[in-house]
């Protein structure tokens, strides 16, 4: 499969996902390590991608939603934004929604 | 110029905004301190209005698409004229690095 049918394939069938360095239980990068943070205290499950392990994505998810920097945050297939933004959201209140509301709409099908 | 000088030159020329300050981080990442890889900036603009953050975002990531190659990290913060004058004028702060290498925001 193409790297970025690959990554349309993640982004859609995750209601939740994070393309981050390192991992949630180990993050290597400080913007992916709040960005999973605020994700983690949301409370809804999420996918996650190691982008330092699979040297396909990394070179080619910057151009799959033309957003240049990691992590990236996809939400319904949406991307949502990179750490600032998951920050920001999470601080309104709003990224426990979003999350609640897509893992709802993935479980009805 | 640094690379503090062309960030902010890129924003004030194209954003035409109320606030901005790009801070220099290097010195908070495990890199010489002179390095100019890791940055922070405020923009405050009345071209964010009626979008939303992803958008924002998007604009600036569009008029720093030259530099943002450059660097190893880039904190991006968007607000309208009303959202500072809310938050009284404050940004969060930034991350530590943990090593990784591509940039991030």
């Amino acid at each position: 499969m193409d790297v970025l049918e690959r990554i349309k394939d993640q982004v859609e069938s995750n209601p939740v996902i994070i393309y981050m360095k390192g991992t949630p239980q180990m993050p290597m990068c400080g913007f992916s390590s709040r960005a999973a943070e605020a994700l983690k205290s949301a409370g809804v499950e999420f996918a996650y991608v190691n982008v330092l392990m699979d040297q396909e994505v990394f070179e080619n998810l910057p151009r799959f939603a033309n957003w240049p920097t990691f992590p990236q945050i996809y939400i319904n297939g949406e991307l949502v934004g990179g750490c600032d933004i998951t920050l920001e959201l999470a601080e309104r209140g709003e990224l426990q929604k979003m999350m609640q509301e897509a893992a709802a709409s993935k479980a009805e099908g | 110029m640094n690379m503090q000088e062309v960030i902010e030159q890129r924003l004030t020329e194209t954003l035409d905004p109320v606030f901005v300050e790009v801070v220099d981080e290097t010195h908070m990442h495990n890199v010489p301190s002179n390095a100019q890889s890791h940055f922070k900036l405020t923009v405050v603009s009345p071209e964010f209005e009626g979008k939303t953050l992803l958008q924002q975002h998007r604009l600036v990531n569009e008029v720093l698409a030259t530099e943002i190659p450059k660097i190893h990290a880039l904190a991006i913060h968007t607000y309208t004229p009303d959202e500072w004058f809310e938050r009284a004028g404050q940004a969060p702060a930034s991350p530590q690095c943990m090593g990784g290498s591509k940039p991030s925001s």
